[in-house]
């Protein structure tokens, strides 16, 4: 208990530095003013999202091999909490996007795939409330898990060749695009705090699952009985 | 060889069992001609229009009949309790997805082939200089449709309210491939036309990392 509640507090600690930095350590941005300082909450919610999918696919992969319950337990944990995070980048993308780009959506290839990205993990979560034995639960719904996430490079790939009208990548983009040194640093140490919340979520959610697990095992058994 | 003799009856079987009722077939052909009129009201269909449109039409007509035919793919085995047979008859399960894949490609690409000229002649596209791509491109996407297809019915069959899970499951996953062949078939429906070879070289692409996904998980979709 005491562990979790040092754990969380360090999270706000360090959510709170990284919101401090994004404020007023980051310089202003010369063409678009204050709106651009969402980039430190908007980006970073993202690479954290795909971190979290990218530990339910570890997971997805292990279960299927190893088959303990655990990784179950793991997987949809990490595809909540991914879930969660893409949410925040499909809300905050809109908020960014209407006072620069004059509109509120647009059909580029990060968007998208973003949201394709979403739309899988709802299905794979869906997928789980309508399969009742936990084991088969936990083996379709891994591998639905992986068959989503290879598809993910695949949806980038064909949106970002055909139907381009998106800006070009600025964070390890073309030479001649880059974020200025500062904003850089300001934008890591944002997603270091990110996957701190993440962390935190992840295991409190995984602890439940877990004992969900235990608890639906022992009513089996005392149903059985 | 035993995966190939394997599979070349396993096929037998699924063709035989479906040109005994066409009813497979037959019904795919109905709702996608229903899916071409209905797209009629939603746009001006000129020749110019459905130049532009029409490719799309069709493409999504095809992912959202295929997501209805998929889902009797392992219907039968599950009403008939008869998937552990199968599983015992075969050394490598793979066969089983092997023949029943090429059988949904086979019934798809019929399907398309069937209704070509029906929505070249109502959306007054040329389609006779450009059949032998337009061929290639439906066989590559279908072939995208049903691996993918075949994999996830075997999921949805295990789950409760399968009629609606499988579209679900099914309809986000193919993106790449909705993407990737309107856009090669709106190139030959141009009125030059062209071939997109990048287009061509994706959906093989697509179609060999879900084959490759599928000989490497798809025992594990059979378990009982």
């Amino acid at each position: 208990m005491k562990k979790n509640a040092l754990g969380a507090i360090a999270v706000v600690l360090l959510l709170g530095a990284a919101a401090y930095a994004a404020f007023f350590i980051a310089p202003t941005d010369a063409k678009q003013g204050l709106i651009y300082r969402i980039l430190y909450l908007h980006v970073a919610s993202a690479w954290t999202g795909l971190t979290a999918f990218f530990i339910s696919f570890l997971a997805n992969l292990l279960y299927v091999w190893r088959r303990q319950l655990r990784w179950d337990a793991l997987g949809v944990s990490a595809a909540e909490v991914g879930l969660v995070f893409t949410t925040v980048v499909l809300v905050t993308g809109p908020i960014w996007a209407h006072p620069v780009w004059g509109i509120w959506w647009t059909w580029d290839a990060r968007l998208t795939s973003t949201f394709v990205l979403w739309l899988l993990y709802v299905a794979y979560l869906l997928l789980r409330t309508l399969v009742e034995e936990p084991d088969r639960r936990a083996l379709l719904s891994a591998l639905f898990g992986i068959f989503a996430f290879l598809d993910v490079p695949l949806v980038f790939g064909s949106i970002r060749w055909w139907r381009t009208q998106h800006p070009q990548p600025v964070v390890m983009g073309e030479p001649g695009s880059g974020l200025d040194p500062t904003m850089l640093k300001v934008l890591l140490f944002s997603w270091l705090s990110m996957l701190g919340l993440m962390t935190l979520l992840l295991w409190q959610r995984y602890r439940l699952e877990a004992m969900r697990g235990e608890f639906e095992i022992v009513r089996r058994q005392a149903e059985a009985s | 060889m035993s995966l190939l003799s394997n599979t070349t009856v396993l096929l037998g079987k699924e063709l035989r069992t479906e040109f005994r009722s066409r009813e497979l077939v037959t019904t795919t052909v109905v709702f996608i001609l229903i899916v071409i009129v209905l797209f009629s009201f939603t746009f001006d269909p000129s020749a110019e229009e459905s130049r532009r449109f029409g490719s799309g039409l069709l493409w999504l007509a095809f992912l959202f009949a295929a997501s209805l035919m998929l889902q009797s793919c392992f219907l039968r085995e599950q009403n008939n309790d008869t998937l552990s047979a199968l599983r015992l008859s075969v050394a490598d399960p793979f066969a089983i997805f092997l023949a029943k894949l090429a059988a949904n490609t086979f019934f798809l690409l019929f399907t398309e082939l069937l209704l070509l000229p029906i929505f070249a002649v109502m959306y007054n596209v040329p389609v006779l200089p450009v059949l032998h791509w337009l061929v290639l491109v439906f066989f590559l996407g279908s072939l995208g449709l049903s691996i993918a297809g075949t994999a996830l019915s075997a999921i949805s069959a295990q789950a409760r309210m399968r009629e609606l899970l499988l579209p679900l499951l099914l309809l986000p996953l193919l993106t790449p491939i909705l993407v990737a062949s309107t856009e090669v078939t709106a190139a030959l429906f141009d009125r030059s036309p062209y071939v997109v070879w990048k287009g061509i070289g994706f959906l093989t692409v697509f179609d060999l990392v879900f084959l490759t996904a599928l000989w490497l998980f798809g025992e594990y979709l059979l378990e009982e």
